[in-house]
């Protein structure tokens, strides 16, 4: 039997170098985030351009009719510059759009930024106002659902938005409509906007379509906040509130919201995504100028820098949104924000 | 009848329970408890898991945790029942004359908010100080605990400092308020053996320092018998037994707490040759993907049909190891030889019977297995795999390991929910048998055990070990562990190999600085052990 008793009590080196990510952690992972939003924005164009591109149909032969003569038919994609090669195009394409310029439309020959400028304007303008009600509504009912939880109140607030996630949007509108603008004539229909018409004006006749837009989001909205603050409830640190003999309200305004923000900011960003990108059908219901109207219409007659440009600037919104939001949960983080 | 701090009378605590497919049923925890607090005096509570001694603890706050309620009986504070107070006017309480200190600190803290913070919130939120009062006593106690850089300490985050430090806050922020009575709930469970003493005694410290009383709950008699003024045994939510620390410990009455008392006294000759051979861990390191490295240049070897336990802290590497030798984590460097072949590095490379020849237990046997299998199919499994065994023969190779394990075939089609822990860890034990392994590593098995409990699965390990001749690796972090089974011992330090040899050997001086304050931390069954291990300590600090 050898002796094998070793004896050495030296810790190990542990003076490695910290590389950048570790000694800023935060700013590290949010250039990450812009970097990677910015490659995904490149990606999405791509696709957009060369989905676009492989549609069947064809602007001229829709443009001409039964005109469409194979002559007239190469006279306009000359014209249009369709005979150049497809990488040419992107790029000259991409170049322009990143300046701001998406290229004039073939159906109208008016400048496409142009025309999108006030659509956008509206869809915003209808998209903000649903944002400004509907988010705060969200997260209080929420917060008022796990209050009560589980009592008469939780379930009614469950209930009514699962009811109205439930309905079609456009059913949604449609009874909106039948209501408050047929019945009770206390609601305009449709609801138009004009360049001339005030600020008070506007908002009366946005309400229909907001509220739609309400209804749709809240209750997604609801449910996850619900769901994340009674997540964080039911961890020790909670307990611990309790046994501080904290009041139930300031517990979970105190404790459990800074730990629920993360998962509820990235819902409302999908929510607020939706309400710009996929207002389509409600646009088209209350037939309200915004985007949506626009690419429906341009989609129609293949107008095909219209949808190249609306498709990548409703891109632009949701990658901007999920990053903004992944953004707030990364510093929403204690960890990242104060390494140790 | 003001004589007390705390009297409780004939508490009576209740839940429901709801078994699948019948009925949900009340069931009682704590049956006709009753016990006085005088005012700055420590009442130990002991027993298993099950208990019902964090419900009692929990009864002094009036709450009861996770659908448990209070039934019956008195909880008098100062003579006032505090039962009967309502939402409001127990917030008047919680906080500010009575205080929780959770087991695991981690998970107490909030982690978006500063500890500072957080330590003086009760104390403000009762009107109780000025935010600039409730500061400086929350410095003080920083210092009285033996916080690192007290003054700065209540800026960090949780996630910022270890855990015996968050421990330590966390028993700041229960004195904050300087309240009557301070609840600890297993405060030093999860720490290190050499963490826990520092914790103990700044606990220990403090609450002698403020003149607050405490109910000091535990599954650790040593631990307890250090602070404590009275203990009072519990089983099954009755009282066992109540009295001074000193006759528990030295003149125990009933039965049960003898058997507590005694249960960690045993102890194993070890192998007088160590000669054959079975594994040899040859200057093995090892570390993650991204670089971090966790094993340094260790080498050891473990004779068949014996016992080599690796004793460590967490973090010392001691799993880490054992993921090296089951190939789930190749080395960076150094060779493994197992009956006189060297192993492959990587576990897909094995042949099936290498696979066989090893096999693992875990500590936590309840996510080790399959949640949806029976034990005849979690037993059954490996006998399929390696033996290709069927039908009626699998079943009867089962029913006979069940018999090995003394659990019996009755257990056959049962689901592990509805077995208890150390029986979970049993099949765990079957489950590497069926294999027919030459050896078995075992990861802490019985950390996460009751010590009765906890002895059983030893004694049983030790008789496969005298049938079969197999050999354990055995992972922990129990000095008395390893006088009870090792043949030969491996101290481990933050991934070095500190000490290795035959038991009598490594756990005889000469020491060397680590393995003497490993050795020193673990508690024993013994009034004043505290103090005389801390003066030992700073004899030796002064004499360097």
């Amino acid at each position: 039997m050898t002796d094998t008793t070793e004896t050495s009590a030296l810790p190990p080196e542990t003076s490695q170098r910290r590389s950048l990510g570790e000694r800023f952690p935060l700013a590290t992972l949010i250039l990450q985030r812009l970097g990677l939003s910015a490659l995904l924005l490149f990606a999405v164009s791509v696709l957009i351009f060369g989905g676009v591109e492989a549609l069947p149909g064809d602007f001229a032969t829709t443009y001409l009719g039964q005109s469409a003569t194979p002559q007239a038919v190469a006279n306009i994609r000359a014209d249009l510059g369709l005979d150049r090669p497809i990488v040419t195009r992107y790029f000259e394409w991409l170049g322009g759009a990143v300046q701001g310029d998406f290229g004039n439309s073939w159906a109208s020959g008016n400048s496409v930024s142009e025309q999108i400028g006030r659509r956008l304007g509206n869809s915003l303008f209808l998209a903000f106002f649903a944002a400004v009600v509907s988010v705060p509504l969200a997260v209080g009912l929420g917060m008022l659902a796990v209050f009560y939880r589980d009592r008469v109140p939780d379930k009614i607030i469950n209930i009514v938005s699962l009811a109205a996630i439930s309905l079609p949007e456009f059913f949604i509108g449609y009874l909106l409509i039948l209501f408050f603008a047929v019945n009770m004539r206390i609601a305009t229909f449709p609801a138009t906007v004009y360049d001339s018409m005030g600020f008070i004006d506007r908002l009366q006749t946005i309400a229909l379509p907001a509220a739609t837009l309400v209804f749709v989001v809240l209750a997604h909205m609801m449910r996850m906040t619900r769901a994340a603050i009674l997540s964080v409830m039911s961890s020790a640190y909670m307990e611990s509130a309790e046994l501080k003999g904290l009041s139930a309200m300031r517990a979970i305004i105190k404790h459990a919201a800074p730990n629920a923000i993360a998962p509820i900011v990235n819902v409302v960003a999908l929510n607020l995504a939706y309400l710009v990108v996929g207002v389509v059908v409600v646009e088209v219901v209350f037939v309200y100028p915004g985007m949506g109207q626009y690419m429906v219409d341009a989609v129609t007659v293949r107008d095909m820098p219209v949808v190249q440009a609306c498709g990548l600037i409703f891109a632009a919104f949701y990658i901007i949104l999920n990053m903004v939001a992944d953004i707030i949960a990364i510093v929403a983080n204690p960890r990242l924000r104060h390494p140790r | 009848m003001h004589d007390h701090l705390l009297s409780v009378r004939n508490l009576k605590i209740e839940a429901t329970s709801y078994p699948p497919g019948e009925p949900p049923k009340d069931i009682t925890i704590v049956e006709g408890i009753s016990f006085d607090l005088e005012k700055g005096k420590v009442l130990g509570l002991i027993g298993e898991s099950g208990a019902g001694k964090s419900t009692i603890g929990l009864s002094a706050l009036a709450y009861g945790r996770g659908g448990v309620r209070i039934t019956g009986g008195e909880v008098l504070l100062e003579g006032k029942d505090i039962l009967p107070l309502g939402k409001r006017g127990i917030r008047t309480i919680r906080g500010a004359r009575v205080c929780y200190v959770a087991q695991s600190a981690a998970a107490a803290f909030n982690p978006a908010h500063k500890l500072g913070d957080q330590v003086i919130e009760a104390t403000l939120a009762h009107g109780l100080m000025s935010e600039a009062e409730a500061r400086k006593r929350a410095l003080y106690l920083f210092e009285v605990l033996g916080l690192p850089n007290p003054d700065t300490f209540g800026d960090r985050f949780p996630h910022q400092v270890s855990g015996g430090q968050l421990q330590r806050a966390m028993t700041a922020m229960a004195l904050c308020s300087n309240p009557q009575l301070i609840v600890f709930d297993e405060p030093t469970t999860a720490l290190d053996v050499t963490t826990q003493i520092d914790v103990l005694a700044a606990i220990k410290h403090a609450i002698e320092e403020t003149d607050t009383a405490a109910l000091y709950i535990t599954h650790d008699l040593a631990v307890v018998a250090q602070i404590s003024d009275h203990i009072m045994v519990l089983r099954h939510g009755h009282m066992v037994e109540y009295g001074t620390a000193q006759q528990i410990i030295e003149a125990p009455r009933e039965e049960y707490t003898r058997a507590l008392v005694n249960v960690r006294q045993k102890k194993r000759e070890e192998a007088a040759d160590q000669t054959d051979t079975l594994l040899k861990v040859d200057n093995v390191s090892a570390g993650y993907s991204n670089g971090f490295k966790v094993l340094f240049d260790v080498s050891l070897h473990l004779p068949k049909g014996q016992t080599l336990a690796i004793v460590g802290e967490s973090g010392s590497g001691k799993s880490t190891l054992a993921r090296v030798i089951t190939g789930l984590l190749p080395p960076s460097e150094g060779s493994i030889t197992f009956d006189g072949k060297q192993l492959t590095p990587a576990l897909k490379q094995r042949s099936r019977d290498d696979l066989r020849r090893i096999q693992l237990i875990y500590q936590m046997a309840d996510t080790a297995m399959n949640p949806r299998q029976t034990v005849g199919q979690i037993i059954g499994r490996p006998l399929s795999f390696y033996f290709g065994l069927h039908g009626a023969k699998k079943r009867a190779r089962v029913a006979e390991l069940l018999e090995e394990i003394e659990m019996g075939s009755g257990f056959i089609d049962r689901y592990p929910a509805e077995l208890s822990g150390g029986q979970k860890q049993r099949v765990a034990i079957a489950r590497a048998l069926a294999a027919e392994p030459e050896l078995i590593l075992c990861d802490e098995p019985t950390s996460a055990l009751d010590p009765l409990v906890a002895e059983g699965i030893l004694n049983l390990l030790l008789r496969l070990q005298a049938e079969t001749q197999v050999s354990y690796l055995f992972i922990t972090h129990d000095i008395a562990i390893v006088r009870a089974i090792a043949d030969s011992v491996a101290v481990m330090h933050r991934g070095k190999l500190v000490r290795f040899g035959p038991k009598s050997k490594v756990l005889a001086p000469p020491f060397d600085d680590y393995t003497d304050l490993l050795l020193k931390s673990v508690p024993e069954m013994e009034i004043g052990w505290l103090e005389k291990a801390l003066a030992s300590r700073k004899m030796e600090s002064a004499g360097n």
